[in-house]
Parts: C-alpha cells; sequence; structure tokens
C-alpha cells in the first residue's frame, strides 16, 4: 500500500521533468553552447545591446502579441459565453469549425485570405465594379492589420475551448443565489462569474498570447518584409546572415519573456483559483433569444462574426480547389472561370503524388501517437499541479512546460541535431521524433486544459474515498477521472489538431517515406505549375475535412463523456 | 517508477537499439527538394547490394549549417545540393573528401567550380525574370529586354522580387545584379528600383502565386527561374501547346545556381560513396533530375524531354560570381540590400 503510493507520486513527478529534460533542455542546452563558444559568441550580447532595430523588433514583438490577444479576447469571450449558455441549431458543427484554422498551414491561409481580400481578391473587385474604382480600395496584404487578423483566425479556438469548457461547468446556481438576493445581473457576472472565471480567461490568454509571441510563418508571409517579430529575426539572423550567437541571443530573450510571463500567470493563478463545486453534466442550456430583441440579434451577430472570420478565408480556399485556375481570357480580357475536378483527380491517379495518400495515414498516425503521448505525460503533471499547487515542485514546473513554446523552432531544431545524434538516442531519422515534438508543444495544452478542471475538485471528495478505504489509484479514477473527462476530451482535440497541422518540427523529419500532409503541401506550392498548385489547394482542403471529421468525433466523445 | 522505466525501455528498441544486419546502409544528406525515381534508385541498389537512406536535412542553408555542426562525427556519407553560393563555407571547412570522378570529362569545364574535387557539379537551375506573355500583348507593352529597362516609368509598379535574406531565388537575383553592375553600381539599381515601386515579398511561393499577374496577382514581372515557362506546360491543368510566361535571358540578367555533391570527411563507406558520386553524374540519374527536381543535368550527354528542348530559356551568359566572393561578401551584401531596399 505505502510501496503503490510511493510509485504512484514518483511516477507523476517524474514524467514530466525527465521528459523536458531529455527532449528540450539538452537540446536547447546542447545549441546554446555551441553559439556562445568562440569570439564571436562572447560578443553577441554587445552587438545586440548596441543595436537599435533589433531593440526595435522585440519592443514590435510584444505590440502585436498584446494587440492580437486582445482582439482574440474581445470576439473569444462573448463567443465562450454563449457557447457555454445556449444551444442552437448546428452548435457541434460550430465548435469542430471553429478549430479547423488551428490546424491550417500558412502559406494555404495566406492564399485564402489573398484570394479575399488581395489587390485581385474578390472583395476589391467586387468593390471596384461596383464604384468603378481604379485602384483596389481594400489595402491588407502585407498590412499591419493582415497578421493581427491572421492570429485572432488562429486562435480564437483556444479561447472558445478553454474558457467555454470552464465557463460550462461552473455551476449556475451560484449566480442565480446571488440574483435571488437582489443582485443585479451585472452585479451578479462582475461579483461572482467573473473571478470564477479569471482562471480558465488567464490561461488562456496566456497561450494566445505566447503564440501570438512567437508567432513565425503568419509574420513571415502575411507580414511581409518590412514586419520583423524575435522568431523572424532568429531566422533572418541565422539563415540569412549566418549569426548563430546573436540568433542564440534572441532566443534566449524569447525564453525570458516567456518564463516571466508565465511566472506572472502562475502566481497570478494560485492567487485566484478557488475550489468551487464542478458539475460533471453540462449546465442546462436554453435557446437562442429570438432574434428580434436585441440579445438575440447582438447573440447572433456575435455567433456571425465568428463564423464569417474563420469560414470566409476557408471556403474561399475550398472553392478555390474546384475552380478552373488557368481560364480562357475572353475577347474583353474578362476571366471565365469554370468548375474543375481535374486537381482532386490528379491527386489521386499521378504516381508523382500517390504520396497523398500515404501522407494523409502518416499524418493521422502522428496525430493519434501525440495524443496519446500527450495525455500520457499531461494527465500526471496536470493533477500533481493540481493537487499540490502550493508545492516548490509545482511553483517550477508550471512555468518550465510552457517553455518549449515560447521557444524557437529554428533555435530547437538545430538542438536537436547537435544533441539527440548518438546512439542510444540517435533520434535524426527516427519516426518518434515528429510525435515527440508535438507532445512538447501539445503538453502545455494538455495542462492547461486539464489542471482548472482538477484544481476546482473539491478536496473534500477525495478525502471522503481516501476516507473510505480507497488507494490513490483509486481516488484518481473513481473521483478525478470522470470529473475531467470533458477536460481530457478537449486536451486531447488541442494535441491532436497541433500535431495535424504543424510543419516546422515536421520539416525537420529526415525520411521522405513520413512526409506528412502539411509537407507535401509545402512542397506541392514550391513548384510552378497550375496542376501542382490546384493540387496543394486540394490537399489543404482535405486536411480541413479531416480535421473537421476528428474534431466532430471528439465532440461526440465529449458529449458521451460528460454522462457519467 | 517501474512503469517509466518499462516505457523508456521500449522507446529505446523502437528508435536507437536496432541492431545492424544485412546489406550495408549508404547514408545521403540532402535538401528537401531532392527527389529520385524509385526504379532509378533501385537500379543502384540493387547494382551495388546497398541500401540507400535518404537524410531530408531542410533547405540548402539550413543542411549545410547542420553538416558543419556535426564536423567530425558526419551525420551521412554524401551531402548533395550545396550551390554556388554556400560552396565556399563547405570548403573552408573541410566538409568533403576529394574525388575526382571519371565522368566529370562528360561535363563542361564552366560547372566545375572546385578545383580540389571535394564538391562535384550535379545539376544547374538559372533564376531570370519572367513575364505573363499576354499582359504585355494586351497592354500594348515591350518587353523590358535588360535589366536596365526596369527603370523605365513604363514598367513602374509592375515587378515583384523575393527578399534575399530569406529566400534563394531572391538571393540569386541579388546576386544577379551585382554581377552585372558590379560593386559599386547595384545598390544604385536597387535604389532606382524601389523609386519605381517593386514590392518585395519574403518567399517565392507568394510572389509567384499570389502577386504574378499570370496566377491572378497584379504584377506581370516575377523574379523566378529559368524553368518555370517548361513547367507551365508540363503541369497545365489542360493540355496546352505553349507557356503562357517567358523568361527574360538578356546578359547578366540571369544567376546561374549549381547544385554538387560529395563524399563527407569521415565516410566509413568511402568505396560505396564512390559508387554513388560516379552514379549521380551518369546519364541515368542525370536524365531523371529534371522531372524530379526542377533542375537540369550538367552531364552534356543527358538528353532532355521535348518541353525542355523547346521551352527552355537557356542564358547565353548567366551570372557566375566567385564561390570565395560570395562567401566573404554575403552577409554584407544582404545587410546593404536591407538598408536599401527595406528601411
Amino acid at each position: 500500500m505505502n510501496s503503490l503510493r510511493k510509485s504512484f507520486w514518483g511516477f507523476a513527478f517524474a514524467v514530466p521533468i525527465l521528459f523536458l529534460a531529455l527532449f528540450y533542455f539538452y537540446p536547447l542546452a546542447g545549441i546554446f553552447s555551441i553559439s556562445f563558444s568562440g569570439a564571436a559568441g562572447t560578443t553577441a550580447w554587445l552587438r545586440f545591446a548596441g543595436s537599435p532595430g533589433l531593440w526595435g523588433v522585440v519592443g514590435f514583438t510584444f505590440w502585436q502579441a498584446t494587440l492580437s490577444t486582445l482582439l482574440t479576447l474581445v470576439l473569444g469571450l462573448p463567443g465562450a459565453y454563449l457557447l457555454s449558455h445556449y444551444d442552437f441549431r448546428g452548435k457541434t458543427f460550430f465548435r469542430a469549425l471553429t478549430a479547423v484554422p488551428f490546424v491550417m498551414p500558412t502559406l494555404v491561409v495566406a492564399a485564402a485570405f489573398n484570394a479575399l481580400l488581395g489587390p485581385t481578391g474578390w472583395a476589391n473587385t467586387v468593390l471596384m465594379d461596383l464604384f468603378s474604382l481604379q485602384t483596389p480600395p481594400i489595402a491588407f496584404v502585407r498590412t499591419f492589420s493582415a497578421i493581427l487578423t491572421a492570429h485572432v483566425f488562429y486562435n480564437l479556438t483556444i479561447v472558445l475551448r478553454l474558457v467555454g469548457d470552464f465557463w460550462g461547468r461552473l455551476d449556475p446556481r451560484l449566480t442565480q443565489a446571488a440574483r435571488t438576493l437582489g443582485a443585479s445581473r451585472w452585479e451578479a457576472f462582475l461579483r461572482i462569474t467573473a473571478p470564477l472565471l479569471f482562471p480558465a480567461v488567464l490561461a488562456a490568454a496566456l497561450l494566445v498570447f505566447i503564440f501570438d509571441f512567437s508567432s513565425f510563418a503568419v509574420v513571415l508571409i502575411l507580414g511581409g518584409p518590412r514586419f520583423s517579430t524575435i522568431e523572424t529575426e532568429i531566422f533572418y539572423q541565422a539563415t540569412g546572415l549566418g549569426d548563430l550567437p546573436v540568433a542564440a541571443v534572441l532566443s534566449l530573450i524569447q525564453l525570458i519573456c516567456t518564463l516571466v510571463l508565465t511566472s506572472i500567470y502562475a502566481r497570478l493563478s494560485a492567487k485566484t483559483a478557488r475550489p468551487l463545486k464542478q458539475r460533471a453534466e453540462n449546465r442546462p442550456l436554453v435557446r437562442l433569444p429570438a432574434p428580434v430583441s436585441i440579445r438575440g440579434f447582438v447573440h447572433r451577430l456575435v455567433i456571425g462574426t465568428i463564423l464569417l472570420l474563420t469560414t470566409l478565408p476557408l471556403a474561399a480556399l475550398a472553392a478555390r480547389s474546384i475552380v478552373n485556375l488557368s481560364p480562357e481570357r475572353t475577347r474583353t480580357g474578362t476571366l471565365e472561370r469554370g468548375l474543375t475536378p481535374v486537381f482532386y483527380e490528379t491527386l489521386l491517379e499521378s504516381g508523382a503524388t500517390a504520396g497523398a495518400g500515404r501522407a494523409a495515414a502518416v499524418s493521422l498516425g502522428y496525430a493519434g501517437t501525440t495524443v496519446g503521448l500527450a495525455l500520457l505525460f499531461g494527465l500526471p503533471t496536470a493533477w500533481v499541479l493540481a493537487r499540490k499547487k502550493t508545492s516548490i515542485y509545482a511553483r517550477w514546473i508550471d512555468p518550465l512546460l510552457m517553455l518549449p513554446l515560447g521557444t524557437s523552432a529554428v533555435t530547437l531544431g538545430l538542438g536537436f541535431i547537435v544533441t539527440l545524434n548518438r546512439p542510444p538516442l540517435d533520434l535524426r531519422t527516427s519516426p518518434f521524433l515528429v510525435p515527440l515534438a508535438h507532445t512538447l508543444v501539445a503538453f502545455p495544452f494538455v495542462v492547461r486544459s486539464m489542471s482548472p478542471a482538477l484544481a476546482s475538485i473539491q478536496p473534500r471528495l477525495r478525502q471522503a474515498a481516501a476516507l473510505l478505504g480507497a488507494s490513490p489509484w483509486q481516488v484518481v479514477r473513481m473521483v478525478d477521472l470522470p470529473l475531467v473527462g470533458r477536460a481530457a476530451a478537449v486536451a486531447a482535440a488541442f494535441a491532436f489538431s497541433i500535431s495535424l497541422g504543424e510543419f516546422g518540427a515536421t520539416a525537420l523529419v529526415t525520411r521522405p517515406e513520413y512526409q506528412t500532409i502539411p509537407t507535401v503541401i509545402y512542397r506541392l506550392l514550391g513548384r510552378p505549375g497550375a496542376l501542382n498548385y490546384g493540387q496543394a489547394l486540394a490537399l489543404s482542403t482535405i486536411l480541413m475535412l479531416l480535421t473537421l471529421i476528428a474534431m466532430l468525433v471528439i465532440e461526440r466523445f465529449r458529449v458521451e463523456g460528460g454522462e457519467f | 517508477m517501474k512503469n517509466f522505466l518499462i516505457s523508456a525501455l521500449v522507446f529505446c528498441l523502437l528508435t536507437g537499439c536496432k541492431a545492424e544486419s544485412g546489406p550495408k546502409t549508404l547514408t545521403i544528406m540532402a535538401h528537401d527538394s531532392f527527389k529520385v525515381s524509385d526504379e532509378v534508385l533501385a537500379a543502384f541498389e540493387e547494382d551495388n547490394n546497398v541500401n540507400v537512406e535518404i537524410l531530408l536535412s531542410g533547405d540548402a542553408g539550413s543542411m549545410v549549417n547542420k553538416a558543419v555542426l556535426a564536423k567530425g562525427a558526419p551525420l551521412a556519407d554524401i551531402l548533395f545540393g550545396i550551390d554556388n553560393t554556400l560552396l565556399s563555407r563547405a570548403l573552408d571547412e573541410g566538409l568533403f573528401e576529394a574525388y575526382e570522378s571519371p565522368l566529370l570529362a562528360d561535363i563542361p569545364d564552366s560547372f566545375e567550380l572546385d578545383p580540389t574535387y571535394g564538391a562535384l557539379p550535379v545539376d544547374y537551375g538559372d533564376v531570370c525574370l519572367n513575364y505573363e506573355i499576354a499582359y504585355f500583348e494586351n497592354n500594348g507593352l515591350d518587353v523590358p529586354g535588360t535589366l536596365e529597362d526596369l527603370l523605365r516609368p513604363e514598367y513602374r509598379g509592375l515587378l515583384t522580387v523575393e527578399n534575399p535574406a530569406t529566400s534563394s531565388p531572391g538571393l540569386a537575383f541579388l546576386f544577379a545584379t551585382i554581377g552585372h553592375f558590379g560593386e559599386d553600381g547595384y545598390l544604385d539599381f536597387w535604389q532606382g528600383l524601389v523609386a519605381n515601386q517593386v514590392s518585395v515579398v519574403n518567399d517565392w511561393e507568394t510572389a509567384y502565386y499570389t502577386e504574378f499577374s499570370q496566377w491572378g496577382g497584379p504584377d506581370p514581372l516575377v523574379v523566378s527561374y529559368g524553368s518555370s515557362p517548361p513547367f507551365e506546360v508540363i503541369f497545365a491543368e489542360t493540355p496546352i501547346d505553349s507557356p503562357p510566361t517567358a523568361a527574360i535571358t538578356s546578359d547578366g540578367a540571369c544567376f546561374r545556381q549549381i547544385e554538387f555533391a560529395g563524399i563527407l570527411t569521415g565516410t566509413n563507406n568511402r568505396e560505396l560513396a564512390e559508387a554513388w558520386i560516379d552514379f549521380m553524374l551518369s546519364t541515368q540519374f542525370q536524365e531523371d533530375i529534371p522531372l524530379n527536381m526542377f533542375v537540369f543535368p550538367v552531364n552534356s550527354r543527358a538528353a532532355l524531354q521535348p518541353e525542355f528542348v523547346q521551352y527552355l530559356a537557356v542564358p547565353e551568359n548567366p551570372v557566375v560570381l566567385d564561390p570565395a566572393d560570395i562567401a566573404a561578401n554575403r552577409e554584407d551584401w544582404i545587410r546593404a540590400w536591407t538598408e536599401t531596399v527595406l528601411r
């Protein structure tokens, strides 16, 4: 009994530490020690400090990440409210749909935004026709607003899921009691709901911020050469100028920022999280108010805005994959476009891209493995964090877990090369490298979506179970798991979508036979010719549908998981 | 704790602790664009009773970074895909062992940039301006003949180029302007382009598929490859007779990228590595190159597909810079370009 208890704690404590040490700190230390050795390395900090341009990059990185995060919250919080309080037709589909952007490769998303808002995109063409303008009225591509829009597009689902799920599990009787005691709707929200919700909002905001803060492809492709964040500057310094030491300085700065932010977060959330009565089943949902009422109208406006933002670019993309790309020019010079199945047909038949089916299988395999690994490693961690919130261990491990999210992929990639290259840990050619890297990214998501749920389990429930003779394992199985079943589904959804859409770590993979859908898409996009471009669009649409189906399956599981 | 140890053991068994058996393995480190037809590769494996493993290692720049970081304990036996813009760095680091392949006899001297035979030329490609033919026809505009023409007012706002710091054709085009205008003149030219409203993007994909008018963008001139027009025919959506785009190949308007292969210093498979180099230079492999990697054979005996014979514009006098010059100045040129064009 006693040894069982010990082994349980040992397992829960050791897993995250060992995992991080091996696959994160060891490679990172390896690349830093190489970068900072030698004459160029010792002066790197001076070169950085003396360059006003680099300070500007750091400032801009904070500025765009703050603005992007605020915008995501402004749209995401009302959305989370609606998802957790109301029932409406197509809600499951809506939830699944909002998760799709998260996995789409940036090059493809850039193409989609361009089809909508570019100089010859639909919006500009229509406006120019309507008002007989000579120049396109909307300037979107390579502007600051393009970066912000894309960040909201990508990260909205984080707020919707983390906050929406938590909100749905808040006991409505608390606010009902406040209302009965004479509080106005606003007072009840400000004094009861908002404080209870705060930890979840904070968790979502932090994740969104870190994503925006270390944003790479969005800034590079949609922002263009005039914008640079720390992450794109690392790429510029390391590959453009071959200055590894300055790149390493920048990655360290990025790391320190992430660490500081996460520590502030950990402190704030430890102060504000309260055990509260959790409900295993959803709060009773009501139908949306009638569209004629002001509230009904506003509700529909929010849902409509989210739908427009997430589906319009995706729809534009899907449309382009079935529309003739090389239209005949008529004698008046206008383009005639027609529908064509040719990209899907050639994708299926041609020998050169027979890899597409295989890539889909590999992608799904990786995603499944990532879900397994992330839950296997993430669950014990979240559990320790929730149970031993105030221990020194929890205070340290929590911020550390977030670090991989805020770490430059370029730097970490080079680190893997210089460290994990010898037996017994020769991972360069191992197909396990990819799910491991994905797990590193998914880890904080699993912990973030699980630990608020675990933390809010009444300790008395566990104590009662223990008193009745349950072993620690039994307590977990009988008390914790049923209450967090749905949070686990959310965590799985995140892990799955992170893996399915991830490109950076996948590009590290060295075996041609383990190509994933995103790497095949990038390969096709890198070639001239309508067929290649069209096939890339078709494959992106397939990725989109795969994600949608997977999310719908997880949604189903989520609903069923909540029953017991 | 036991559980974790068991899972660690399983993990180790699955990955690192594989027992070696059967035929020898030859490892080729190559950039992401490396591709060879299955039957061609199988022929080599059969002839030499060897198992070839391909190690894709990012773009050419990242690959060289990795090879240099792994110097001494090489990640592979062969490195393929280092081009003339990066060659000098690899040679300075002593990455390659010399091997004077007998097949070099079939390769024109102009491709052989390494007199020590560490790096042997395998393929080449030209980075050239591309234009949409219909745009110039419909607007009654002459196609610019030279780089200087791009500064004329009628071409204002018609050109998209890639950022040389983030894109390899972008860097090649910067080299073309340096070769053509000289180190003293190229920045003036770029200042002129900025005044004439050149647009700059970070990657070839955005330039070609978003900005280029052929694919719905606003600009009829774009920096791409000399091979792009024939590929527009080969990968047309519905069969077409002639390409909708063409390349400008006047003297000094194109930069030639040559890709090399070499035997990595410290290999344990020297003999097989030599066989692989000979194989890459043979007509069998060389003829397989264009449709897989979108570049062209250096072996003059290799035959080309009809689309290439007909539509591939090969510049008579492309810019070729001395690799040592590139290695010495590359970062400064990129910095100066960034200052002039982006700031």
